[in-house]
């Protein structure tokens, strides 16, 4: 027998690595929780799909999710705390919103997240990741702002905020060995980070290698490719059509769009089941996963000062090729002369000897 | 009270409150031996900032950047701040862009309703939650007949319960998935959920086409369906309650204070100008309105802006009593007071939280009744009983698919798939209290729909008649005011900027959780999450050891609070329970 390939019959989920993992989610950076919100309209995988266990080789999933939880107040936080003492078992930690510096005020809070009942004053979401991190089986960040700050995180603001790698050290790695994983978009695509959250269930269960990130701690098969790379309005681009005003179906770079130089899938991915997205249906990209977002992108409506460079240089190479195109397009768009009624037929069609077949 | 016996007063409160959107704490003092609360004070744990940092920035980003202060209705804020900054730069859509924001905000609230009513709100209505709180009621349940069974297809009320439980249950599901065909018609209009990338100042980028709205309808039509077995659904398992649970009226009551800033722009009217605000925001499809004690006040956008206040008193910031004055008077010369949020200065003041002081992030929106002087806790009624009671009353509403009647409002609904053309009417009720926000919510989930069917037939009429131009251009001044008003999914919205030197100079959205959630004002007045649970009778059958403050919880999240929220427990004398439920998650049913 073929080395690797299985008998029929045989019992092909075999049991995971860790039979449970539980996924504790902090919503308590500065965040809006649309990240949260948009990981309920994932199909690919749902969270019902992961829940429910409707995939083969996952673990148990115990989700602890403030927004979806059954449980409230302290029935809720039981589970934070168990981790917090290392009593829990396994567990990936989800981080959802900036993180904000609590360290050059006197006294207060910028982000909390349940009580101590020893001061009755709230936990603050640092003293919570400080906790878990270091316990975690891995961590993740969720959205742009647990990534890299995010709209929190602009120029001007009062907390200090930044990114979970900010807070932890980019070279931080987790119990496992697992760097923090980030995937970004202000929100996360909804797909995008439920592909992510299987593939380190996997991970977890033995059943897939370390997850391949790039230097920003992105998954590569989904940030690599650039949003112009993937926009289904590059063609306009090439061609040097440029939209003078929103609502029009051609390439929008010079209404803001810095879709060449963003690392995202949306445009090619859509947002929903191939619907909706950015650039592909009339919304500029404006960088939204990007550590540089949203100070190094604002005026989100100027022409990016690239695109100006750009958008020139491929002027006159794109009108050529337009005109070019445009004469082979009308003769394209006229059928052969031979279809026509009347007595006779001109298709050249001559019997019996193929050699003879000529056009009339 | 007849009989109220000795006071048996325990210390409760919760922290995080769940199933919602954001950071609360509800900290309440109950009585148990009269089973009735007694205090309620409400907190939140997060700031984050948005009117400090936008000061200086570029006016046309307003809407990317404010619709990041919501995770679930952020479109919400990034239409309002469309509309102030259409003001503040004097412009105005074509006719065809306001057709597809409002058909991108009709499937908001159809999603985001229907998420939360069904996946957030609906557990605590769900069978597992009703055994553990009021098993006899759950008893009752299981023998008592739907009205509705022949249309939404369950036998017995217990039936409705079981299909509400978390995951395992059939309806959890069904309204999960149908969340998602809500979100795919929204992504059709304004690009992504929930932060939209097609809506600019000035129009939109949304390329207007036949598949464009042919691909929202028939969505539409499958939601259309799908309410036709919700509403009755939801009239029955509510009914039920009020049945099962004489009393249960009285349940988060408080009187009649609703605010509604009116929803989805007639194109034909509105100009966007504040010259002419009061008579283009009678004539959206949802009015605007302020309902005292069940009275009409008014219905005038003008009138409603110019009596806003933001109070402080129990929150972390320092007062703009010395602050500019950005806006002295509004441009029909009315004066602006230093409290409106054109006028105000947000400085923030960390502080260690004092449930006798200041405890909270939140500032407390007032609005004020010049009629008595009284700065008056406006509630949304989690967003439609504001909405549909307004509306109702003002009587102007009426586009063949939805009829405001003066007392109710009728919803037309036409034939679909499998089910016959369906008319619903909802009634104004006797009281503003936790099941009649929820059922309103319901209704209003009908009435999106019936009004995006409006919208569609707009909208291609435009499209036909080839009137495809979706953007018009604009000039931001170097000075300008503007103000946008508009329904968020869950209640009250309005965004105020100025501008000088073409920058930001002041900008403040008002979202409806500051109005419901707000903490006691400088004049010692209650939030209205506060007085609501105030007020509330306990029906939950547990006692203080095992209590799970299910009442509480129903009238907290029949506001749909959109905020980081935190609830904790203590008993008596700040002695405090440790609450031993395991903390299981999903399918823990089945």
């Amino acid at each position: 027998m073929t080395a690797g390939v299985v008998p029929y019959g045989r019992k092909t989920q075999r049991a995971p690595a860790v039979a449970e993992v539980h996924v504790l989610w902090i919503t308590a950076g500065l965040s809006c929780d649309g990240d949260s919100v948009s990981i309920t309209a994932a199909t690919q995988p749902s969270l019902e799909d992961v829940i429910l266990g409707a995939i083969p080789g996952l673990p148990k999933v115990h989700l602890h999710h403030p927004v979806l939880a059954y449980e409230t107040g302290a029935d809720f936080l039981r589970a934070f705390d168990r981790a917090a003492k290392g009593e829990l078992g396994p567990f990936l930690l989800v981080v959802e919103g900036s993180i904000p510096n609590e360290k050059f005020k006197t006294e207060g809070y910028w982000a909390a997240f349940g009580t101590d009942l020893a001061t009755g004053q709230p936990i603050t979401t640092c003293e919570w990741i400080d906790k878990l991190a270091p316990l975690a089986w891995g961590v993740v960040a969720i959205g742009t702002c647990a990534t890299y700050g995010g709209i929190p995180a602009m120029e001007g603001n009062p907390t200090g905020c930044m990114g979970l790698p900010d807070y932890l050290g980019w070279k931080w790695t987790s119990t496992a060995g697992l760097p923090i994983v980030c995937v970004p978009g202000c929100p996360v695509q909804p797909d995008n980070f439920m592909e992510v959250l299987l593939y380190l269930l996997y991970q977890a269960a033995g059943l897939a290698p370390p997850i391949p990130l790039d230097a920003a701690l992105r998954p590569t098969w989904l940030f690599t490719q650039t949003v112009h790379e993937g926009c289904d309005r590059g063609g306009y681009y090439e061609q040097a059509d440029f939209a003078q005003e929103y609502g029009s179906r051609r390439c929008i770079v010079k209404l803001g769009c810095w879709g060449p130089v963003v690392h995202c899938n949306v445009a090619k991915r859509g947002w929903m089941n191939g619907i909706g997205g950015c650039p592909n249906v009339g919304g500029v990209c404006i960088g939204c996963t990007m550590p540089g977002f949203p100070d190094k992108f604002m005026p989100f409506m100027d022409e990016p000062p690239g695109a100006k460079m750009s958008s020139a240089a491929v002027l006159m190479y794109g009108r050529t090729v337009r005109a070019l195109r445009n004469f082979t397009k009308s003769s394209l768009d006229i059928e052969p002369q031979w279809r026509k009624p009347g007595d006779e037929i001109h298709t050249g069609y001559s019997p019996g000897d193929w050699r003879a077949t000529r056009r009339s | 009270m007849t009989t109220e016996k000795p006071r048996q007063i325990v210390d409760m409160s919760w922290d995080p409150i769940t199933r919602i959107v954001g950071s609360l704490g509800i900290h309440t003092k109950i009585d148990f031996a009269n089973r009735q609360v007694i205090e309620c004070k409400s907190t939140s744990s997060i700031f984050r900032g948005f009117s400090v940092f936008m000061k200086g920035k570029d006016p046309r980003d307003a809407h990317f950047i404010t619709s990041r202060i919501c995770g679930i209705c952020g479109d919400n804020h990034a239409t309002t701040a469309v509309y102030a900054q259409n003001m503040a730069f004097g412009v105005k859509p074509p006719h065809m862009a306001e057709w597809i924001v409002n058909l991108g905000e009709a499937a908001e609230y159809m999603f985001d309703h229907n998420l939360f009513q069904d996946n957030l709100v609906g557990v605590d209505f769900c069978e597992q939650m009703v055994k553990e709180t009021n098993p006899t009621v759950l008893a009752k349940a299981e023998s008592t007949l739907a009205r509705g069974a022949d249309v939404h297809g369950y036998r017995t009320i217990a039936d409705i319960m079981r299909a509400l439980n978390p995951f395992s249950g059939v309806f959890y599901r069904e309204a999960l998935q149908m969340s998602r065909l809500t979100r795919e018609m929204f992504c059709l209009m304004e690009g992504r959920h929930v932060h939209p990338s097609t809506l600019y100042p000035g129009g939109v980028g949304t390329a207007p086409t036949v598949q464009l709205f042919t691909d929202y309808l028939v969505r539409l039509m499958k939601y259309v369906e799908f309410m036709k077995r919700v509403v009755p659904l939801h009239d029955d398992l509510f009914d039920f309650f009020l049945d099962a649970l004489p009393g249960y009226d009285q349940v988060g009551r408080r009187r009649t204070l609703l605010g509604c800033w009116g929803s989805f722009q007639n194109p034909e009217t509105c100009d966007f100008r504040y010259e002419h605000m009061s008579a283009w925001g009678r004539d959206m499809f949802v009015t605007p309105g302020i309902v005292v004690d069940g009275e009409l006040i008014t219905t005038d956008l003008v009138e409603i802006n110019l009596g806003m206040r933001i109070l402080l008193g129990s929150s972390f910031y320092d007062d703009w009593n010395e602050g500019e004055m950005f806006v002295p008077k509004d441009p029909l010369g009315n004066a602006i007071d230093r409290r409106h949020p054109w006028n105000q200065t947000t400085s923030p003041r960390p502080q260690k939280r004092d449930f006798g002081g200041k405890y909270t992030w939140v500032m407390s929106p007032r609005w004020l009744d010049k009629r008595t002087g009284d700065h008056l806790a406006l509630d949304t009624g989690g967003g439609p009983l504001a909405r549909l009671w307004a509306t109702a009353l003002a009587a102007r509403v009426d586009v063949g698919y939805v009829k405001a009647t003066g007392h109710s409002v009728k919803i037309y609904l036409p034939k679909t798939a499998l089910l016959p053309e369906t008319e619903f009417e909802w009634k104004i009720p006797k009281y503003s209290n936790t099941i009649e926000r929820d059922r309103a919510r319901t209704y209003f989930q009908a009435y999106a729909a019936a009004v995006a069917m409006h919208f569609v037939e707009r909208a291609l009429a435009t499209l036909h008649a080839g009137e495809t131009k979706t953007w018009t251009e604009f000039k931001v001044p170097s000075e300008a005011i503007g103000c946008g008003f508009h329904e968020a999914v869950r209640g009250v919205l309005s965004h105020h900027v100025v501008i000088r030197d073409g920058k930001i100079a002041n900008y403040h959205p008002y979202p409806p959780t500051p109005w419901n959630a707000s903490p006691r004002d400088s004049l010692g007045t209650p939030g209205p999450y506060e007085d609501a649970v105030q007020n509330t009778p306990i029906f939950e059958e547990n006692g203080p050891d095992n209590f799970k403050g299910i009442d509480i919880m129903r009238t907290v999240r029949s506001f749909d609070p959109c905020l980081p929220c935190g609830v904790h427990m203590f008993l008596g004398d700040g002695r405090e329970i440790n609450v031993t439920h395991s903390p299981t998650f999903g399918a823990r049913g089945k």
